[in-house]
């Protein structure tokens, strides 16, 4: 490993993404109009993908900053679920008068924190990329200024967030009393070193590593703020919250557990396992009772935590790819199922109630049969690549000898099938309410972003190799 | 002896500071009380032979920031804090939890084993002076979290005004 003092060229692709953030600010400040700034804001995550394409692997910043395979796959997520927000974002904030430059800004900023929590190789750098990530993320849950369930949410956000992060750096003082270390391997050597695994208080720094990342990735007990938080929020802020944290969450999780804390397995592992069932039960329960959509996606959003812990359980170089691969699926078919809801817009109001989907067969039918393909693919049923994601997930586990988790897991899709199928019902056997007849809003960027999810999910389904392939050969330098 | 007592007087009087900070009605003594909780945190810093940080601390946040508070709240006339129904009614749940906390680490704190000492001691940083040694850390090991704070600093800033700001440009 090479520990130079600092080589830029490693972390390009961030600084790419900084420049072009600093950009988006001015620019705003000059044309704000929408196309302006979409076309801006996808021409920097384009430059951003092109220099992380040739980025060299290594570690660099005095260990503070690590590329690899795995970072390299969890920032492709982040810049493909950060250029679908951008995508169904236009048109949404221009019909509420709230398109302003700063939200490009701010999700490019967002979108930066989250490249450096992947590549965070000390708990220092997690720590400081993890709050630029979350300040960006409360300011756009409240993007909507002038309504209340905006600022609530962003409120809310921001107070759980505050104390989830409370919870980490308590943790991480923990950790360094214990070990005079921030960086991850240097840690996990002096924890084996120090014979430290049955030391009780660093089971307390255990638990509020599992809090605080809990916190992040919206799993049960932890989850509390992700239905109010996900119902308030901007619906395409939404989209962007329920996948690029919750993923940056799951690439911090699987990195400091797997690494830093490896001497504690058999302890994270009991403890995520109760997590785990808890987030699917509570994800898949709570959901069955949602009249509205976005709520109901919220929990769905929970179950889906809970599915994807299965892979950091199993804890190994499989596991942490299905986890991967999950990520990317995970974004393409929930920011689809939201783009359906944004292009259902009625001037400024939210399509948020089950009831508004009633007979949009009949009415939409285009928009009604995408629907139908991303809640087949957030149910895992083949061949859409919500079933490749599950079932890696699943295979993982059960190699690593979790078999009771995987039945839970199994049991808790199978319930699941019952509030993504029942949008379906409405879609296609209920009779439309009659003034649901409105013209389909013409968005060209919305459709763009509709398509490519499309796109993602199906070829992802019927050629899982593509990712496969990635991820696996991505999770092998971990 | 002295240090610790030192130690105990400044923590319980944090935990009260921090608690009258949080309970007063009215803005402006929240942020007296808050003056001087900042005073008695930079005191611990003291106690930990962290001269430089202590002087950070007066300087910024008794100094800067608080003064701001101070003309914001000044500034809005805020005789009384807004009242609000409570989003979550959860008092019994969140103090449980609190305790559950408190009570968790109370009985664990005893197991901690510190980690042996790192390269810079007491006597070292005195010889170095305190702003060298931070400088020396925070410009070479720590460069680039020092690096992205900036750039959490930038968000923070942008953030409060896209918030705050009553017209922004279309």
């Amino acid at each position: 490993m090479d520990l130079e003092l600092w080589n830029l060229a490693y972390s390009l692709p961030e600084l790419v993404m900084t420049g072009g953030s600093l950009f988006l600010l001015l620019l705003g400040v000059f044309r704000s109009g929408r196309h302006t700034m979409s076309v801006a804001t996808l021409l920097v995550i384009g430059i951003t993908a092109l220099s992380l394409r040739n980025v060299p692997e290594g570690v660099t910043f005095s260990g503070m900053f690590v590329v690899d395979g795995y970072s390299n796959f969890f920032k492709w997520v982040f810049l493909v679920s950060a250029a679908l927000t951008v995508l169904v974002s236009g048109r949404y904030l221009e019909s509420r008068q709230e398109n302003h430059g700063e939200y490009y800004a701010l999700l490019t900023s967002a979108t930066l924190g989250m490249m450096v929590m992947a590549s965070a190789a000390d708990l220092i750098s997690l720590y400081v990329g993890l709050e630029l990530m979350a300040l960006s993320t409360y300011v756009l849950a409240g993007f909507l200024r002038n309504r209340t369930r905006s600022n609530e949410s962003a409120l809310k956000y921001f107070l759980m967030g505050s104390f989830s992060s409370g919870l980490l750096l308590y943790a991480i003082s923990l950790m360094y009393g214990f070990t005079g270390k921030t960086s991850l391997t240097a840690i996990a050597a002096a924890v084996s070193d120090g014979d430290l695994a049955g030391n009780p208080l660093v089971m307390v720094a255990l638990l509020m590593f599992v809090a605080a990342f809990g916190f992040k990735i919206a799993a049960a007990p932890f989850h509390m703020w992700a239905p109010d938080v996900y119902e308030g929020a901007p619906t395409p802020v939404t989209a962007f919250m329920s996948v690029g944290p919750k993923a940056a969450g799951f690439a911090v999780l699987a990195r400091v557990f797997t690494v830093a804390l490896e001497p504690l397995q058999t302890e994270w592992t009991q403890l995520l396992s109760v997590v785990a069932v808890f987030t699917m039960a509570v994800g898949n329960v709570i959901a069955l009772s949602q009249t509205n959509i976005k709520r109901m996606l919220a929990y769905s959003s929970i179950a889906h935590a809970g599915y994807a812990l299965l892979g950091v359980i199993a804890g190994t170089a499989e596991g942490l790819s299905s986890v991967m691969n999950y990520m990317m699926i995970y974004a393409f078919m929930n920011i689809g199922a939201f783009s359906v809801l944004i292009l259902l817009d009625r001037q400024g109001t939210d399509v948020e109630q089950l009831e508004d989907l009633k007979g949009l067969s009949k009415t939409k039918p285009v928009l009604a049969f995408l629907m139908l393909i991303f809640m087949f693919s957030l149910t895992g049923i083949p061949p859409t690549a919500g079933f490749i994601g599950k079932f890696y997930v699943f295979v993982a586990a059960l190699k690593a000898g979790h078999t009771g988790l995987v039945i839970w897991a199994v049991v808790f899709s199978a319930i699941s099938a019952y509030y993504y199928l029942r949008v379906v019902k409405l879609m296609y056997m209920e009779a439309p309410a009659p003034e649901a007849t409105g013209p389909v809003e013409v968005s060209l960027s919305t459709r763009l972003a509709v398509t490519v999810a499309l796109a993602g999910v199906l070829v992802i389904g019927l050629y899982p190799d593509i990712l496969l392939g990635v991820s696996m050969t991505a999770r092998q330098l971990f | 002896m002295l240090p610790e007592l030192l130690f105990f007087y400044f923590a319980i009087a944090i935990t009260g500071l921090s608690l009258l900070v949080v309970t007063r009605r009215n803005p402006v003594h929240s942020v007296l009380w808050m003056l001087l909780l900042f005073f008695h945190i930079a005191a611990l810093y003291v106690l930990l032979n962290a001269e430089l940080m202590a002087a950070v601390q007066v300087i910024v946040y008794a100094g800067a920031i608080l003064v701001l508070f101070l003309f914001v709240v000044l500034l809005l006339d805020l005789k009384k804090e807004v009242e609000d129904e409570p989003y979550v009614d959860g008092w019994p749940v969140g103090i449980a939890l609190a305790l559950a906390l408190f009570l968790s680490i109370g009985v664990t704190i005893h197991a901690l084993e510190p980690a042996a000492p790192g390269a810079y001691t007491v006597a070292k940083i005195q010889s170095l002076t305190h702003p060298v040694a931070v400088g020396e850390k925070l410009y070479t090991e720590f460069l680039f979290p020092f690096e992205v704070v900036s750039m959490v600093l930038l968000v923070a800033v942008v953030g409060a005004i896209v918030l705050a700001k009553r017209k922004l440009k279309e």
